[in-house]
């Protein structure tokens, strides 16, 4: 199953019940005037763009917005992210006239985007509009030229048919859109430079880094002053990418970030789960020039405010010790002193992305196994194996408090609990009952 | 009535080594590909990670991860006049269950065949004179192919699998540490040898006493991490022991899945059919060409898949009674040695010595699935055999394997009791002070020696067993009583105070007893086509569109295991598919 | 370049039937890398359970087994017997799971007259549980025919002159038992039982691996490779460690 669009979680649906009540008049929330440049008259479906360029740069705005992810390789739809209040459709995308965007005109299509409205009223922010925003109108008409070139795809969705009232209320977005939703086209910071503003740029606008690697209040806003800090998407966690030497990419060198997201690796780690897959659908298409854009940008953020922890002190002896647990588990993979195998799997000596205070990745990939990024330049896509079948919940967090704690590491200890409740969350098999448990038991 | 799939450009039978290899060149030069596997898919993470493998009961002794004789057995007898039996249990039919065929569980010593092994015909007639070619018993022939034509194609399958182990001889050059007498390489391994373990430390230090040249065999487990030309990433070997009739955990051992499925599955033109056993070859009304293949898919429907190319690349057996049941050339007969389907069966001819030592420490559990030291003084022809009454030899190998310690237990030296007190007091000590010399022995294909569907048995959908009639041949019984003699010599000078000599061929062939598992020859590549089933190119002389690759093809079976020559062929096969036969279907060599 | 490969191949044939022929749905078609990251069912190992015997259940005959087994294998300084070690259990097991029903075995008759000779190993038809019940039948029989107390009751030395009989061919236990062969097959059993995984019900507390230094379901030994001839002193670790 795909990881990646359950991070919709995140934007708090029900959110918008709470708000919707208190609705007010937010002018700036709802101005889609700066929109006015779109031509309103020619609908997709009755144009083809002969713009071989702006089709080529349009295709490349699609790659860097992911549309893939939600829309499908053929943008007819039809991806359900799922949320706690059901699940949300992704709508077809393909110029069909009746069930695809074929009847919008290039207006509808920036006013969807850039604005949340979509020809059925507003849209959830499962559809980060609230980062597309950004998308300055030159790349729109891009888009706009590319997606007439899509084959239609007859392929009618109901995309809120799953949620019930009153979270079907589509109108009730406003609310949240009042509260969380910054209106705002892309501007250029002058005193900095050309490269840094195109990082910027992608990062806040059609990367929308800020929807996973953000975290968010009980509404489903972005937490203030946790900008990119990390943010956790339930069964999987986005780490800090702030500028942070010990949690963040502080001490990862730009081409190390350029090479983790033009290929899925670097010589520490291995994406998995929702990176993985943005990189495979978006970032390893992304010039090298943009990727070096968006490494120094995230170099330049602000570091965020997680701190560093003391490794615990370990018990490194005995049968039941952690060390013995990756001896026998870990090593031939992780290598013996968590320096990993290059091109294939992660270390974990100098590895960040282990440390962040909420261990949820490490226990998910134990508990489910996991796949690295399969990309052009790295195809393997090596597997993690899964252990719930073999690993009770206190062997697992032993095992992960050492691989966290050893080689210089240090980590907050990982919860039992934590490993119980994402057991359950995620379905996860118990551990197997030997015959030996029962002998001792008898 | 069947069913019938979309056409596809190409159909491969059974996804192992040859089907994955040739996949992978057919589907980059552009071509549609579907195979048909008769397993399930299996991968490392999801099947046979580190955390399920090192499990002797269910891997070693119940052979999970092998083909049950249930599915896949064959009949075997020693001499026409007898009525064959059939293998009920595991025998030396090694085959694979799930997607990735034997190349999943192979213990990986990936060697290429001597120059030798390639013209025994002729070069023995050349050095020996006619009569020690034709002694009445065996039935030698050329491979119509030669080391130095396959030499970029072992190359080839070297980078994609990352070998570990050291050249002997680059461009004619002989180098320190490596085979002297291998046929000459291009360029170095792809990855260094593993590392020498003990019974290799003191097999190394006998040998180059005696005057020998030991050397570390060449393997598929890999001493360091690998980057293949697909760009496939591959592990390091970490020393488990547990790798033949077990998966890799750790992506170190060389396999379809390790090597290529990364790259091929992800390909738009590719697919494969899983759990589907093909049956048939059908023919084309033209008689010159065939049509596709019809297989059993795992409801137990008949399912037809045309193709404009079909490749076999099963199991040599399964490739044999295809080409039987299909009818494509004619059987083997071999009272008067016509026909081509079915003939020059051969095997492994084993002999050597097992050996035990006082008070050594050899970890026997530390070890690799091809980890070990070999000479080659007395292998093919690296030895004057003019005085001799064989032609052919053995690799004479020690093994640093692995320590399983339910196989182990019957590894005590003479006299020991098997059971009972002495029997553990003997057991805790030889556990750490054992080895074994194993003398991997050619094989030479007899007049007699051939598979042909037997009237008697049938495989669960109805389709005739494969019979094997076959019985060492006496030039390869000598063989293999002269180079146990000199494994004993070995086993002395290394200091063992236990010797037990072993020699399989001093008894009748058997299927039950497992001497090997490589099993070779019934569809014979050759330059006649009187006496070959399948061209250089292992094309079919008689369907121009069907080729039928793997070890089915050696017309003889050299003293080293046959992987690397398998993988070699097959990648030669599929170039001239896509480079020459596509552009101009046809035969590629003129009858 | 690949075009004109294409090309030339359709002069095979009809390639364009590729597009008009209905897809067959049928088929178990694999396109694209399986995407599964969690252990396949069908892998996960199938650890023995104690919850009481399901095919030895007759007293008489486990009687005897146990007693034969603890012969094979009896308690002293290096260890302790078969049975304590579970080998008992783990036999069961094996009985009550595929291997005990033969599952891999080809059995289509006939079992020809010659078959043994022709392979130089016995060959069977029937499965190892029908062996067991039909071997451990015929030994009691033997026994209660040719002693004066059942097999488990008998001196130690006479239950090794029997199981030596039986070993070398000097007894037959008639009653259609291959006798050298439900000799091996239980010399094998008791072996398996007492060096497997102890997950499997046998090598309770690994006491088979430590008998002979094997570190058991280990993946790694890179950190020792190099230490030639040295005694390592592992701890034995079972695939499934207990709780």
């Amino acid at each position: 199953m795909s990881n990646r669009k359950r991070t919709a979680i995140a934007l708090g649906v029900g959110a918008a019940v709470v708000v919707a009540g208190a609705f007010v008049w937010a002018w700036p929330t709802f101005d889609i005037s700066r929109s006015d440049v779109a031509d309103d008259e020619t609908r997709l479906a009755d144009f083809t763009s002969q713009d071989e360029d702006a089709i080529a740069r349009g295709e490349y705005v699609m790659r860097l917005g992911d549309c893939m992810a939600c829309h499908e390789e053929n943008f007819g739809g039809g991806y359900t992210v799922s949320t706690p209040f059901g699940g949300i459709v992704a709508s077809n995308i393909s110029p069909d006239i009746d069930s695809g965007i074929g009847n919008m005109t290039e207006r509808d299509f920036f006013n969807a985007l850039r604005h949340g409205r979509g020809s059925k009223g507003l849209l959830y922010p499962a559809m980060p509009y609230t980062e597309y925003t950004k998308l300055t109108d030159r790349d729109m008409h891009d888009l706009w030229a590319y997606m007439s070139t899509i084959e239609p795809v007859d392929n009618a969705i109901d995309e809120i048919a799953d949620l019930g009232f009153p979270y079907n209320i589509r109108l009730a977005m406003a609310g949240w859109n009042v509260l969380f939703f910054d209106n705002e086209g892309f501007d250029e910071h002058p005193d900095q430079d050309e490269q840094w503003n195109r990082g910027r740029y992608i990062v806040n606008g059609p990367g929308h880094c800020a929807t996973c690697h953000t975290s968010r209040n009980f509404l489903g806003g972005p937490k203030d002053g946790e900008y990119l800090s990390g943010g956790g998407l339930d069964i999987w966690f986005a780490p800090d990418i702030t500028s942070n030497p010990h949690t963040g990419i502080g001490s990862t060198s730009t081409q190390e970030l350029v090479e983790y997201l033009k290929t899925g690796a670097n010589s520490t780690s291995f994406a998995t789960g929702p990176m993985a897959e943005a990189i495979e659908h978006s970032t390893q298409y992304f010039t090298d020039d943009d990727l070096e854009a968006v490494a120094s940008y995230l170099k330049a953020t602000a570091p965020s405010s997680n701190v560093r922890h003391e490794p615990m002190t370990l018990n490194n002896e005995g049968p039941k010790s952690g060390a013995l647990a990756y001896e026998v588990n870990c090593s031939a993979c992780h290598g013996v002193a968590g320096e990993g195998m290059a091109n294939i799997v992660p270390a974990f000596e100098g590895n960040n992305a282990l440390l962040a205070d909420d261990p949820t990745n490490l226990i998910h990939v134990m508990l489910m196994g996991g796949r690295a990024a399969h990309t052009q330049a790295r195809p393997t896509g090596a597997g993690m194996p899964s252990f719930a079948w073999k690993m009770n919940d206190e062997e697992i967090a032993t095992v992960l408090d050492h691989v966290r704690n050893s080689w210089g590491n240090g980590a907050a200890p990982v919860s039992v609990e934590r490993v119980a409740e994402l057991r359950s969350q995620l379905a996860a098999r118990d551990k197997l009952a030997t015959p030996q448990d029962e002998a001792h038991t008898d | 009535m069947a069913s019938k799939r979309p056409k596809a450009d190409v159909v491969i039978v059974g996804l192992g080594w040859s089907g994955a290899l040739m996949a992978e060149e057919l589907t980059r030069a552009g071509l549609n590909v579907v195979a048909i596997d008769r397993g399930a898919w299996q991968d490392t993470s999801t099947h046979t990670p580190p955390a399920v493998n090192p499990d002797e009961l269910r891997w070693s002794s119940r052979k999970e991860l092998l083909s049950p004789p249930k599915d896949n057995t064959m009949t075997f007898r020693n001499r026409l006049d007898q009525v064959a039996v059939p293998q009920r249990d595991y025998g030396i039919l090694e085959l694979g269950k799930g997607v990735g065929g034997a190349g999943f569980h192979w213990a990986g010593m990936a060697w290429r065949f001597n120059p030798w092994d390639f013209e025994v015909r002729t070069r023995t007639i050349e050095r020996y004179g006619i009569e020690r070619a034709e002694d009445g018993e065996l039935q030698l022939q050329d491979w119509g192919v030669t080391y130095d034509e396959l030499e970029p194609f072992y190359d080839r399958f070297e980078r994609i699998a990352g070998i570990s182990g050291t050249a002997g001889n680059i461009n004619g050059e002989i180098k320190p540490g490596g085979n002297p007498y291998e046929g000459p390489r291009t360029r170095e391994y792809p990855t260094p040898e593993l590392k020498t373990l003990r019974m290799m430390e003191i097999f190394n230090d006998a040998t180059r006493k005696m005057g020998h040249t030991p050397f570390t065999i060449p393997a598929a487990n890999l001493s360091e991490p690998w980057v293949n030309p697909l760009g496939v990433a591959m592990g390091a070997c970490s020393y488990c022991g547990f790798c033949l009739a077990y998966g890799c955990g750790n992506y170190s051992k060389s396999s379809p899945q390790a090597c290529i499925f990364p790259a091929l599955m992800r390909r738009p033109n590719f697919s494969v059919i899983t759990e589907g056993c093909v049956i048939r070859v059908n023919k084309a009304e033209d008689g010159q060409t065939v049509t596709g293949v019809t297989y059993i898919d795992k409801g137990g429907r008949e399912v037809e898949q045309p193709a404009d190319i079909v490749c076999l690349t099963a199991f040599m057996v399964d490739n044999t009674r295809i080409m039987l049941n299909s009818e494509i050339s004619e059987p083997y007969n071999p009272n008067t040695q016509e026909g081509v389907v079915g003939r020059n069966f051969s095997f492994q001819t084993i002999s050597g010595a097992h050996m035990w030592f006082e008070d050594e420490q050899i970890n026997p559990f530390v070890g690799a699935g091809a980890l070990g030291s070999q000479i080659d003084d007395y292998n093919g022809d690296n030895f004057d055999h003019s005085d001799l009454d064989f032609i052919g030899g053995a690799g004479i190998l020690t093994l640093s394997r692995d320590g399983l310690p339910i196989a182990r237990a019957e590894s005590l030296p003479e006299g020991t009791p098997r059971w009972g007190s002495d029997f553990k007091k003997a057991y805790a000590k030889y556990y750490q002070n054992y080895g074994i010399l194993f003398n991997q022995g050619s094989s030479m294909p007899t007049r007699t020696g051939y598979l042909d569907l037997d009237p008697n048995y049938k495989d669960k959908f109805g389709v005739p067993l494969l019979r094997l009639t076959y019985d060492y041949a006496q030039n390869d019984r000598n063989m293999a009583a002269y180079t146990m003699d000199r494994a004993v010599e070995i086993a002395e000078q290394m200091g063992a105070s236990h010797i037990t000599p072993f020699n399989f061929a001093a008894e009748p062939f058997t299927t039950a007893k497992i001497a090997s598992d490589h099993v070779i020859g019934g569809v014979p590549m050759g330059a006649d086509p009187a006496t070959s089933a399948v061209n250089p190119w292992l094309q079919s002389w008689d369907a121009h569109n069907l080729f039928v690759v793997g070890a089915s093809a050696f017309p003889n079976n050299a003293g080293y295991n046959p992987t690397g020559t398998v993988g070699a062929l097959a990648i030669r096969t599929a170039r001239a598919i896509h480079e020459r036969y596509v552009q101009n279907p046809g035969p590629l060599v003129e009858s | 370049m690949k075009m004109n490969r294409r090309e030339a191949l359709r002069s095979l044939g009809a390639l364009t039937a590729s597009v008009t022929v209905a897809p067959y749905l049928g088929a178990n078609e694999v396109k694209g890398f399986p995407q599964g990251t969690v252990l396949d069912e069908e892998f996960v190992p199938t650890p023995s359970h104690t919850g009481g015997l399901q095919v030895l259940n007759n007293d008489a005959h486990r009687r005897t087994l146990a007693a034969v087994f603890d012969r094979f294998i009896p308690a002293d300084e290096l260890g302790p017997s078969a049975t304590q070690a579970g080998c008992i259990e783990f036999l069961d097991a094996q009985l009550a799971g595929p291997w005990g029903e033969g599952a891999t075995m080809y059995r289509d008759t006939p079992l020809q007259p010659h078959a043994e000779e022709l392979t130089q190993l016995p060959q069977f038809i029937a499965t190892p549980r029908e062996r067991y019940e039909t071997g451990l039948e015929a030994l009691n029989k033997w026994v209660s025919d040719n002693e004066d107390a059942e097999f488990a009751d008998l001196a130690p030395e006479r239950q090794d002159e029997i199981l030596t009989g039986m070993e070398q061919g000097d007894i037959d236990l008639g009653q259609g038992v291959h006798t050298k062969a439900f000799f091996e097959m239980m010399l094998l059993s008791v072996r398996e039982g007492y060096f497997s995984d102890p997950i499997y019900g046998g090598n309770r507390d690994m006491a088979g691996w430590k008998m002979i230094g094997f570190p058991g379901a280990r993946y790694d030994y890179r950190l020792y490779a190099d230490r030639t001839g040295e005694k390592l002193d592992l701890i034995p670790v079972s695939l499934i460690p207990q709780d």
